[in-house]
């Protein structure tokens, strides 16, 4: 069974296409509930697939790259396929077991969150589009193949930020998530132009097997060693610009500074969307494709440390704005961008050496994925009580929703990092990654971003639950059905449990020199998460007295950070007033004028010169026949002068 | 002799053109095309008779001409009659409906 499905593995991307098409064109019409269920169950399917899969590839001793299913899709000449196929290996198969766990689980809960909402059916089969994209790319065995799906997964991230297209804002979310990915999408594709370009020209020197858009290709010591070897006119490294080019789709899509400004605004979308796509599986995908690429990056160590610093710079830049927010999806959206950042800046400070960073990255994305889809599927909890997005409308919710109470603490509890729970061992990685390879400023940074995690966390935890009901309607609230509490303990549990697992084992690039709980770096890191929490809980579980007093001693600072440093607004000035005004503007009114002016001239003309004409169609037969006899004459004459006929 | 066959012809396809200019019947048309047709039908004998006299090529020419000229005027008073039926009248100067 379990080779098999290694064997077949094409299955678990294809079971979500084909109850996209089922459901999306057949069931939805007929029947919404059927169509949610049948969507549900073929997500269920994979999930259990994939597990499979997992257990039986993570189980072996060998844990080989392998290339389960590929047929031929493009070839543009001899020695340039690009291959349509699976490819599995220790971080696919990882990938394959998150994206369909919180997946599934989000489906499921779904099922009573989007209940009596108009859009019922389309909501589960955009879902499912965006699953089956999600899979595709997680097991892309080239980068055309990723480039293809990544474009899919923007434009199922599209659909559903614009779920609720009655609403102007959800429309501009939509819009702006679009563009600032599509423009980041433009890196990415330059940069795979120029991979495939010189790609093509190394694959006649090395002998491979690959074609040179594959992984396998692009990652191959003969083939890096080759890469490293050309440079530009300007004689910096050509693979450096490739992969800044291609890192720069990679911080569009995992939402880096300064194209992080659509993923706060796609919150505008259903809550359980928000779970799975902005902020467990999508905006990964950056941190995927860096990951895929590792042995490429590693090459030229400029472009890692140039993660690095993104990574580290988002990371604290997030942290610091979502202290502020009132809107609790939307310190969840600066939560994800901070340990995206997290992520990044692990993965920038691995080298192939000491590659502990890449683990511990694949490790925080492992165990980040469930504990914040807890997180945001426990604020749709709260959401769906309190009819608010605005922390300061909820309070006291304690007792009036346990279940969603226990797991959003266990949640808040994961993502500080605070022993047992799963984010204390990814991060701990992590900040290992940074002190043992020497760099102080990260593993500091990283500590104060983690301190600053758990205060926020705590700040909105305290401020929905504890206190009194500060609304009407939050002291109405009601504890969520069942359907919806389920998922919420599945994730709890696996919050509580992921970070037992021998990840260091599983998931690596090479031999690590660093493993296990270390005190150094365990006791800073659990101090800075105590801090957070308990400076939180002084400040937000009372009176609030004391936060106000910070915000007010903050002064100007405070109005900064709560605007998220301006960055929306500088974007807009730089659209509105430069591009606009300088450029948009010209060309409208070139595109009036000239172009247009152009086309209505040539029409005017034939106009005229018709009307002229119609002036002979009298319908006179005589008249016709004087006119043919005045032309024969004339050409008679003609031939005769001029021809001599 | 010749040349008088020639002016003969000229003067038949004149009358014949200027009938089709001024007419106003239809009729009147048909018979001004007729001679112009004539007019053809000569020049294709003369041109026989004096300049290939051993073959009988233009003659032949003549006669299809004839027959089919028959012909035509056949289809082309049926029209005609039609149209007087439904019109009451031939004149060419009302039939001016094809201009739209």
């Amino acid at each position: 069974m379990g080779q098999w499905i290694i064997d077949n593995a094409w299955i678990i991307p294809a079971l979500p296409l084909f109850s996209f098409i089922l459901v999306g064109l057949f069931l939805r019409p007929l029947n919404e509930k059927l169509a949610a269920g049948v969507a549900t169950t073929s997500i269920g399917l994979a999930w259990v697939a994939s597990l499979l899969l997992a257990f039986h590839y993570f189980g072996a001793e060998a844990k080989p790259t392998i290339i389960a299913w590929s047929v031929e899709w493009l070839k543009f000449q001899e020695g340039m396929t690009v291959n349509f196929g699976v490819l599995i290996d220790p971080i696919a198969a990882m990938m394959l077991v998150v994206v369909t766990t919180v997946s599934f689980l989000v489906h499921f809960y779904s099922l009573s969150y989007m209940h009596g909402d108009s859009g019922y059916g389309r909501f589960f089969t955009y879902l499912n589009l965006f699953t089956f994209s999600m899979l595709g790319l997680v097991v892309a065995p080239n980068l055309f193949q990723t480039y293809f799906f990544w474009e899919l997964v923007g434009v199922s991230s599209f659909l559903l930020i614009s779920f609720y297209y009655e609403k102007p804002a959800a429309v501009a979310a939509s819009k702006k998530a679009f563009i600032v990915t599509r423009f980041a999408d433009l890196g990415f594709f330059i940069g795979i132009l120029v991979l495939g370009y010189f790609g093509y020209q190394i694959s006649s020197q090395v002998q491979t097997g690959h074609q040179p858009l594959d992984f396998a290709f692009l990652t191959h010591p003969d083939v890096l060693k080759a890469f490293a070897a050309l440079h530009t006119t300007g004689g910096t490294s050509l693979l450096s610009v490739a992969m800044i080019l291609v890192f720069m789709g990679a911080a569009g899509k995992s939402a880096m500074f300064p194209l992080h400004i659509w993923l706060p605004d796609a919150m505008e979308g259903p809550t359980p969307v928000s779970a799975l796509i902005h902020a467990a599986t999508m905006v990964v995908a950056g941190v995927y494709l860096v990951a895929r690429l590792f042995p490429v990056f590693a090459t030229v160590p400029v472009t890692l440390e140039i993660i690095a610093a993104i990574g580290l710079f988002t990371s604290a830049f997030a942290a610091i704005i979502a202290c502020t927010q009132d809107d609790i999806k939307r310190v969840l959206a600066f939560s994800t961008l901070s340990q995206l950042g997290y992520m990044m800046f692990s993965l920038g400070l691995a080298t192939m050496e000491e590659p502990l960073g890449y683990t511990a990255a694949m490790f925080h994305l492992f165990t980040h994925a469930f504990f914040k889809a807890l997180l945001f599927l426990g604020a749709g909890s709260i959401i769906h009580a309190v009819h608010s997005n605005d922390v300061w409308e909820m309070g006291g919710l304690k007792k009036k929703m346990p279940v969603t109470h226990i797991t959003f603490a266990i949640a808040v509890l994961a993502i500080a990092g605070i022993w047992p729970f799963a984010g204390f061992f990814s991060k701990d990685e992590i900040l290992a990654t940074a002190l043992h390879g020497g760099h102080t400023v990260h593993f500091v940074g990283g500590l104060l971003v983690a301190g600053c995690t758990a205060f926020y966390m705590a700040r909105i935890y305290f401020l929905s639950f504890w206190g009194k009901a500060r609304t009407d309607k939050a002291s109405h609230a009601h504890e969520s059905s069942w359907v919806m509490l389920l998922p919420l303990c599945f994730l709890a549990v696996l919050a509580m449990t992921t970070g037992f697992v021998p990840f260091t084992e599983l998931v690596k690039i090479g031999p690590l020199a660093h493993e296990g709980i270390d005190m150094s770096v365990a006791i800073p890191g659990t101090l800075a998460a105590v801090i957070g929490l308990s400076l939180s809980a002084w400040m937000y579980s009372g009176s609030f007295t004391t936060s106000e007093k910070v915000a007010g001693g903050l002064g100007q600072f405070y109005v900064a950070i709560k605007n998220k440093f301006y960055v929306d607004e500088f974007y807009q000035f730089i659209t509105h007033k430069v591009i606009f005004r300088f450029i948009a503007q010209p060309i409208a009114w070139f595109d009036r004028n000239v172009v247009d002016g152009g086309v209505n001239l040539t029409g005017t003309v034939m106009r005229g010169w018709s009307s002229a004409m119609t002036r002979f169609q009298t319908g006179q037969l005589q008249t016709y026949l004087l006119w043919f006899l005045a032309g024969t004459v004339a050409v008679s004459v003609l031939l005769w002068k001029f021809l001599g006929i | 002799m010749l040349f008088q066959i020639i002016i003969l012809s000229l003067f038949l396809f004149s009358l014949g053109l200027y009938g089709l200019l001024t007419r106003r019947s239809s009729v009147g048309l048909f018979i001004a095309v007729e001679l112009m047709l004539n007019s053809g039908i000569i020049n294709f004998i003369a041109f026989n008779r004096y300049l290939a006299p051993t073959q009988v090529d233009g003659q032949v020419m003549g006669i299809f001409a004839m027959a089919l000229a028959a012909a035509e005027v056949l289809v082309g008073m049926a029209i005609l009659v039609m149209l007087f039926r439904l019109r009451k009248n031939v004149d060419v100067v009302g039939m001016n409906t094809l201009k739209h």
